[in-house]
This record gives C-alpha cells, structure tokens and sequence, in this order.
C-alpha cells in the first residue's frame, strides 16, 4: 500500500493533501470499491460515468439559466413593447431583472443540488452493491 | 446630509470589527488556522461569511449608483454578481473543495504538476486582488467625504490600515466570525432604512414618476454644494441662486442658465428651487426618466453597442466569480464537497435577498436625490438618501445605520481580499507559508492597493469591479472549468491560456481605466472585453493542450477521482496526508 504517511503541514510545499483510496482490509470491501482504488479500467469507467452524469447535469442546467437570460437582451431590442408592459406596477425588466431573477437562479441550484447528490448515491449503490 | 449618528455608527462597526479579530486571535494559533480556519466551520456560518465578504463596495454602494445613473441596464450588475455563484455550484463547488486545494495556485500544481503555470496564477491572484481592493478603498474615502466631509485619503486609510491590521493578527479564523456578522449588519442597514423609504413615498403624494417623459428634477429647494470643478450640461432652461464662480465669473444672486454646457468652479454654492431640472455632470448620459426606466438606453461606455455591452457584462459575471480569489478561499473552508454544495446554495438565497434593494435605492434616489447627478456622486445615493428623503430623527438614524452598513461593506470584502492576496504571497513569494511570512504578506498586500487608492480616483466603483470580474473570467475560470471537467488539459495549454486571457483582458482593462476613449467598436470591445477575451482564453488552453497532447499529466485518472468521487465512498477507506488529516469514520469496516 502506498499510502504516504507524514502528515505535512502547510509550511511544507504546494502538493500538501495526498488523497489515496486505499485502506487496510480491502479484501473485504465489494470488488467495484476495489476497482476503484486500484485505477483498474472497470473502475476509470465507473468514474468516467460519474464525472459524464455530473457534467451533462451541470450543461443541462446552465442552458436553463442561459436560456432565460440570455434571451432577454435579444427580447427587449426586438420586441420593445415588452419592456413597457406593467404587471404589478412594476415594468417587465425591472419585474424580471430587479426581483424574479433571484428566485429562478435559487430553484436552479436547489435543484441542482439535489441531483448532484442523487448522481453520487447512485455512484456509491452502483461501487457498494457489484 | 450630514447626521450626528454617522461618526459613531462608523466607530462603532470598526471597533467591532477589531474586537471580534482580537476575539478569533485567540484561537488562531497554526498556519492552518490562518488560512482556512481548520475548516471546521459550518454550512450556515460559512455561507453567511462568503456572502459577507462578497457583498463589497460595489454592491451596497455602486450599485444603486450605476441604477440610478443609467437605469434598467445596470440591473444586469446585481443579477451577474449572483448568477457567478450558480456558475460556481454547477462547474466547481464541489470538485474544488474535494481537490483539498488551499488557493488557486494550489489547484494548479495540483492538477497539472507545473511550477510555471503555479507562478502565472500566484501572479493573476495578486492582481486581480488588487484591483479589487482598490475600489473598495475608494468608495471608503467616498464615503468619508459625503458624510463627514473628511479628505478622500482619509476613509481609504482607516479602512485600509484596519484591515491589513486585522488580517495580520487574527487570520483568517476572526476573519470567519467578522464576514459572517457583517452580512447581517449589511442586510439591515440596506433593508430597514429600504422599508422606511417605501413607506414614505407610498404615504407621500408621489414627487412625480419614473416612467414619465420628463428629465430629472428638484423634488424640493434643494442647496447643492460643488466640491470640485464641474463641467456640466443644462438640457432645460433653469433658473437658480449662486454664490461662487460660474462659466468663469463671480456670481451672487440669481442665475439663469439656458441650455449647452456650463462650467461650475470649486465650492460653488447653487440653490435651485423645486421643479426646477437638474443639470447633469459630463459623463451623466442625458435619460428622461421613460428612456431611462427602458432596457438598451445606452449603458456607459458601450454607447453605440448596449447589446454588445450587456452580453459582454452577463459573461463576464456570470463567469467570473469562480475566478475570484476571495470567493474560492471560502470554500475551503467546508467540511466537505457536499457542504460546499449546500453552502453555496444558502449563499444564493443571502444575496439573492440582499440585491432586492440596491435597486430601489437608485430608483428612489432619481426622486429624491437628483443633485447627484450635478455632483456625480451617485455612488454616495445609498448614504445620502434615508436623510434626504426622510428628514428628521429617523432620517439621521437611518443615515448612520447605512454609513454603518457601507464601512461593514468595505471592511469584509478587503479584508477577505487581503487574507487571500496575502496567503498566496506569503506561500509563493515572500516565503514557505509561515505565521510570520504570513504577516508581512499582509503588510505588502495591504499597502500596494492602498497607495493606488490615493493615487488614482474618479471611477465609478462598479465599473472598476466588473474590470476585476473580467479579468476574472478571462482567466481562472478556464483553467477551473477545464481543469475539473477535461482529462486533456495540459500544463502547457494551461499556461498559454492563462497568458492569453490574462493579458489581453488586462490590457483592455489597463486601457480603459486609464481613460482612453476610442468611440464605437473599439471602444465598446475595450471597455467590455469578456466577450472576447474569455472565448479566446478556452480556445487557447483547448487548442494548445490538443497539440501537447503527450503531456497530459499521468495521474489524471487519479486527480479527477479525487476530485469527483462522493465523500460517502471514500468516508470508510480514505487516509489523507495533509495539515488537518480526515481521521477515517470510528467504526468504519
């Protein structure tokens, strides 16, 4: 096992937290764990796959954010009469730029902070169960 | 528009600061407690400190100054400067947190093993600290002089010696208390003078709407000041009382201006009647308030090209929070991946609730407060308006409770700020990491921004922060992005990327800070260069690392494990070596 042992300290150069996933009683733990630990190509896939499920998430919710606002620049040049609709005393951009857009960008991470986390338990199932 | 209460609020928020640094310096004992607090502390008192250190000058200041100057453009400011936290939560929360990475240079050695590419994102942190610092430092001074009528220097040298002081005794662990207690000092200095101001125009008879065709007006007599030499356009004809030199003569006694420019000497003294128009400083876009309520009116700089400027300020933003030096330490000092995610998400909500009222302080100060756009001082609106609105009692209470809350600004963002450019100086620079390299880093971190402070003025503080995001943007949010999601980069191609980015966004920064103007396109690239500078950036490290493809470091595999294996796979087995080892779960198999 090549699992450093000293504990440096931070006085001590850059490359200071060695993060190895190795422990004693390997033989015990489930083979995909294993697989894991010892970089084996069954375990560069199953990560492979988490890191590919993070990211397609992380894409698909930023197209969301960019889809609503990046599309309200265009909207307002093109369709001008929009901006001046009101709705609640309060003219469309300043509507949507002064209040809603922080409640659509709190429900994108909420809801990215849930999946996320689902993609890691199923990661965890996935290693814990083979 | 000075209150009794202002002095003392200020003393007070600083001498609290001081207290709660002495209080952490008693625990701050190890390295590891200066740089990140052990990371022992929680989700809620990690997000309430992030978003206490973000909210800066730019945001409990500037921003209701560009609203009130420019309109519905310039909410793009306060959305971008939340959205970049989205961005950071969707991109590299997580992964940052787990590469158990310090500072940003310690996240480049560690991915791509480069002493080179480590060097160039010591050099960027610094720089982008500092140009982050200064504005800060600016609108403290700011803020002395509208308040008190002190010298500029003066509120950027209290503001700045507190802050090197505190950061040089007491760490980052104080740090931690002081960012966390002062996101709630700044939410209820910008709210409750905020409900106060609603309640008043609601009950008044409105002073006229912000929506009509009609420029800007005195809502009462209003006595304006000048404290410098103003070169200013009348747009309708106005008629008012002088004493002091005006377009060259001495005048007492009443004025009547027709329309075109005119010229206000020093410590003029103008007395305009109300509903009389208010002339606008150069540099003030001439907007009736319909245009001005409108999108795409013209924001500053991109003049012919708002469009260009808009997509230009929503990438820079969005993307350059991650790429903030001050931001990234913060998360280091969650428990884990997880929590950094979960804090994040609380740290949405805490700015999402405070940008709710910036807005309406630049809204109302174009009702309330038009003399600023006379005197440009629309960065002092948030300062000026509770006592100019209101009057009275609770008029000079609330004043005091939002100078109160604008020192707290400056206070925590420099003081973030100062803890990081000093953590790196003191690792990389001046020496291995020590306490006590630790210190002078402080010192040397403190006085550079401190001296450009002095030295340069008359930007406005928000337009000087977006400078600092672009540069941001154009460069360590690639390299994290790309770093954290592509196998391929190389320390080359990272390198070359961040030379790209950092130089070219720099330059235009440098250009447009030092005042040139070239009209039209080059203007507009230059005074917004993210939408060119970030693209260019990502093509360079993609394209560079393709070519030294041989080169991709050989634990990649092991490096992105790390980086994105969940903390419950690894809570069992995992040993790590490190300053503050994560002792493996008792009862673990």
């Amino acid at each position: 096992m090549d699992i450093p042992t000293r504990a440096g300290t931070a006085s001590t150069q850059p490359r200071r937290v060695r993060v190895v996933l190795a422990g004693r009683r390997q033989a015990r733990r489930p083979l995909a764990r294993r697989e894991i630990e010892e970089q084996t190509q069954v375990g560069e896939v199953l990560v492979r796959g988490l890191i590919r499920a993070q990211l397609a998430l992380a894409v698909r919710l930023s197209l969301v954010v960019v889809a609503f606002f990046g599309l309200l620049p265009v909207l307002f040049v093109l369709v001008p009469g929009v901006a001046r609709i009101r709705v609640a005393g309060l003219e469309v951009p300043w509507l949507l730029l002064g209040v809603l857009a922080y409640p659509v960008v709190v429900g994108v991470a909420w809801a990215y902070v849930r999946l996320a986390e689902r993609n890691e338990q199923e990661f965890a199932e996935l290693v814990d169960r083979s | 528009m000075s209150s009794p209460y202002t002095l003392p609020a200020i003393v007070l928020i600083t001498v609290f600061t001081l207290a709660l640094g002495a209080f952490g310096y008693r625990f701050s004992r190890t390295t590891s407690d200066f740089l990140v607090a052990s990371r022992t502390v929680s989700p809620r008192w990690n997000a309430s400190a992030i978003s206490g250190e973000y909210l800066s000058a730019a945001s409990f200041l500037g921003v209701a100054g560009l609203v009130m100057k420019f309109g519905a453009d310039v909410l793009w400011y306060p959305v971008g400067f939340t959205a970049g936290y989205l961005a950071m939560l969707l991109f590299v929360a997580a992964p940052l947190r787990r590469s158990g990475a310090y500072t940003l240079p310690d996240f480049a050695e560690l991915r791509l093993h480069s002493a080179a590419v480590r060097r160039m994102s010591t050099a960027f942190v610094v720089l982008i600290g500092w140009l982050y610092l200064v504005p800060q430092l600016q609108g403290a001074g700011l803020t002395l002089s509208t308040v008190l009528g002190a010298p500029g220097w003066l509120g950027a040298s209290v503001v700045g010696v507190v802050v090197t002081v505190n950061v040089a005794v007491g760490g980052m662990r104080s740090i931690t208390f002081v960012q966390a207690f002062q996101y709630w000092i700044k939410l209820t200095a910008i709210c409750v003078p905020a409900a106060f101001l609603l309640l008043h125009w609601q009950a008044a008879r409105q002073p006229g709407s912000l929506t009509g065709p009609e420029l800007p007006s005195f809502p009462d007599r209003t006595t304006v000041r000048v404290r410098a030499d103003a070169a200013v356009t009348v747009d309708e004809p106005v008629t008012f009382t002088a004493h002091g030199v005006l377009d060259g003569q001495r005048r007492d006694g009443q004025v009547r201006w027709s329309p075109g420019p005119h010229q206000i000497d020093r410590d003029a003294v103008l007395t305009f009647p109300a509903g009389a128009p208010v002339p606008r400083l150069h540099g003030v876009p001439k907007l009736d308030n319909a245009t001005w309520s409108q999108p795409l009116s013209g924001l500053s700089g991109t003049g012919q090209h708002p469009l260009f400027g808009i997509y230009s300020l929503i990438l820079a933003t969005f993307l350059g929070t991650m790429g903030l030096p001050h931001v990234l330490v913060r998360f280091y000092t969650n428990p884990d991946g997880r929590a950094a995610r979960k804090t994040t998400l609380v740290v949405l909500g805490l700015l999402g609730l405070f940008y709710l009222f910036p807005t309406l302080y630049g809204a109302l100060g174009r009702l309330y407060t038009p003399q600023l756009l006379l005197t440009g001082r629309t960065d002092a609106v948030v300062l000026v308006l509770p006592g100019a609105a209101l009057g009275g009692l609770v008029g000079q209470l609330l004043a005091g409770l939002v100078a109160a809350g604008a020192f707290a600004a400056f206070l925590s963002t420099s003081s973030g700020l100062l803890v990081n450019v000093s953590g790196v100086l003191a690792t990389d620079v001046l020496g291995r990491g020590s306490v006590r390299d630790f210190r002078r880093a402080a010192l040397l971190a403190g006085v550079v921004p401190l001296v450009l402070a002095l030295q340069v003025s008359g930007l406005d503080v928000s337009q000087v922060v977006g400078l600092a995001f672009a540069v941001a943007a154009s460069t360590f949010c690639p390299l994290l992005v790309l770093g954290v999601w592509w196998r391929g980069l190389t320390a080359v191609g990272a390198g070359v990327g961040l030379l790209a980015g950092g130089v070219l966004s720099a330059a235009a920064v440098l250009i447009t800070v030092l005042g040139a103007d070239f009209g039209g396109w080059p203007g507009a690239l230059l005074t917004e260069p993210a939408a060119w500078s970030v693209p260019t950036a990502f093509l360079v490290m993609v394209v560079v690392s393709r070519l030294t493809r041989g080169r991709v470091p050989a634990d990649v595999g092991r490096t992105m494990l790390r980086l994105h294996a969940p903390e419950t796979l690894r809570s069992r087995p995992v040993r790590v070596a490190g300053p503050d080892p994560v002792q493996p779960a008792p009862g673990a198999p």
